[in-house]
């Protein structure tokens, strides 16, 4: 089958700093990656080049076969910080990204609610972002991106600003979703332990410039419950996985 | 201290917000009347708080000055109106759009620094002393500030915002309209309130170079015949006015701007 995503040769430039060299990765249909890096190391850069937010300075990238040449509502992207919109409610963020879909407002309505309801956000369909804890923020945030129901989730470490605890939360509640709706997900983080407990596949970069330095399968079984993270094989692909970000060959 | 840096800030009752402020103003009044009342100071440069408020009733009971505040309350309603409506007009396609932030902003960031004092000989010059030269000189004192205000409200709204409208497919006058615009108008409303306190002075400005009627205009005639009494009762009742609007803009904002409170 023909990957879904194709990154080809995708290199960037600043100015003098040289952020990506020669990226070639390619992602299945339906397969969710994580992109595991040290801070600089080009994550972000690559995935807004995928969101067609930013253009490479060679290369391209495929989408299904067709290139990326701006950004679409194919990709869905979740953003680091939260980007909801502080004047709508939890339900207008979510209607937020539906407009345009030829929906009739009744059924906009209830298409928010419902994904509200899946991220565990039944019951705060009114609130303003403001009275929502981060977790929560992020899980509306998630509900958007998922509505309208994009092939691709482009996701730019997510819970990065989220307490360890509120992070497994939504590790899971993030695993929940992907096994229901089946998209094709990459997944940027700097935590190996989230990278492994969600992931198919974990591709490491480095810096300076950017490139991809080696890529792990995780071959845990799924659906993957918390008790995953008590079973050797996810200890050893951790362990693993930190040796070669240390200590790359 | 450890002890006292934890009570910086620290909230404290409306009621005893307001109770202090109070006493602010009672002290100074307080003081004013004492000063004047102990013979201290001649009544010509600081008659008393008692002549002043007769004063002020007598030309209340007259209708001169509510003839002077309606006057001046709608020239600089209609000059500060002309001026925000075009920085809301231009100022977001300034922060939103690099080619026209170098059309507009150089010349702008050049003509802010122009002294607007030395344009009311000038303007009186080019349309006379109707009321066109007062909304010009207000506008002159504030449009050129609230256009670079806006602008910048609007260039930081976080740019993940912006790239969010890019990611759901929406059009650049879409993310201009229904983000970028929302997102900068709590902090386009607080530059609105701010100017509209320095539109304040450039009405007065305007008037008490040449005008029939207004603040200002009264000012200057009772400067002619030294009755300070009324130049103090009138640059009181301009402190309340603008109080007073300043007020009503930061009401509306906390209505508007309910959603950012946390609780
Ligand atoms: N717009 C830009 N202009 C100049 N340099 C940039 C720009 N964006 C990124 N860079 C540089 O490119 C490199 C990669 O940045 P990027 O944000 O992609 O890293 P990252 O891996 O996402 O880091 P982090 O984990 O801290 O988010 C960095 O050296 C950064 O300074
Ligand atoms: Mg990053």
């Amino acid at each position: 089958m023909a990957p879904k995503v194709e990154i080809k040769g995708v290199a960037k430039r600043f100015g003098s700093v040289e952020a990506l060299a020669r990226i070639d990765l390619d992602l299945q249909a339906n397969e969710f990656v994580s992109l595991v890096g040290v801070s600089g190391c080009g994550k972000s850069t690559l995935l807004s080049i995928i969101a067609g937010l930013q253009r490479p300075s060679q290369g391209e990238v495929l989408i299904d076969g067709q290139p990326v040449v701006g950004p679409g509502r194919d990709r869905g992207v979740v953003f680091q910080s939260a980007t909801l919109l502080p004047w709508l409610t939890a339900q207008g963020n979510v209607e937020f990204a539906l407009r345009g879909e030829g929906l009739a407002r009744a059924e906009r309505r209830q298409v928010a609610r419902r994904h509200l309801a899946q991220v565990g956000l039944a019951g705060f369909e009114e609130a303003w972002p403001a009275q929502l804890s981060g977790g929560m923020q992020q899980r509306v945030a998630l509900a958007r991106s998922l509505c309208y129901r994009p092939q691709i989730l482009l996701m730019d470490e997510p819970f990065g600003a989220l307490d360890a605890l509120t992070r497994h939360d939504m590790q899971e509640l993030l695993t929940e979703v992907w096994e229901t709706h089946r998209l094709t997900v990459l997944f940027v983080t700097h935590d190996i332990e989230e990278a492994v407990f969600i992931s198919d596949r974990v591709v490491i970069m480095s810096p300076r410039p950017g490139r991809i330095e080696s890529a792990r399968l995780v071959d845990l079984a799924r659906p993957r419950q918390p008790e995953v993270q008590a079973d050797p094989r996810f200890h050893e692909l951790a362990d693993d996985l930190l040796r070669s970000i240390r200590h790359p060959e | 201290m450890a002890v006292s840096r934890a009570r910086v800030r620290q909230p404290i009752t409306r009621r005893r917000y307001l109770a202090i402020t109070a006493i602010t103003f009672v002290a100074l009044v307080g003081l004013w009347a004492a000063v004047t009342g102990g013979g201290l100071v001649s009544k010509l440069f600081l008659p008393s708080p008692g002549a002043v408020l007769e004063r002020l009733l007598e030309q209340a009971r007259s209708g001169q000055l509510f003839e002077d505040i309606s006057l001046s309350v709608y020239r600089i309603t209609l000059g500060y109106l002309i001026a925000t409506a075009m920085a809301l007009l231009l100022g977001p396609l300034m922060g939103m759009s690099q080619r026209v932030e170098a059309m507009i902003e150089p010349l702008v960031d050049f003509i802010r620094y122009m002294p607007v004092v030395a344009f009311v000989p000038l303007t009186i010059l080019w349309i006379g002393t109707g009321d066109a030269q007062k909304f010009l000189i207000i506008w002159m004192g504030t449009f050129f500030q609230q256009v670079l205000m806006v602008a910048d409200a609007v260039r930081q709204v976080p740019q993940p915002m912006i790239h969010l409208g890019e990611t759901l497919g929406m059009g650049r006058v879409a993310i201009l309209t229904r983000i970028a615009f929302p997102a900068a108008w709590p902090r386009i409303w607080d530059a609105l309130r701010v100017t509209l306190g320095w539109a304040w002075t450039w009405l007065v400005v305007a008037e008490l170079v040449a005008a029939r009627g207004g603040m200002g205009y009264r000012i200057t005639v009772a400067q002619r015949y030294f009755a300070t009494d009324t130049i103090i009762g009138y640059v009181i009742v301009l402190g309340l006015l603008g109080l007073i609007f300043d007020q009503a803009m930061r009401a509306a904002g906390r209505a508007m701007f309910r959603y950012q409170r946390s609780r």
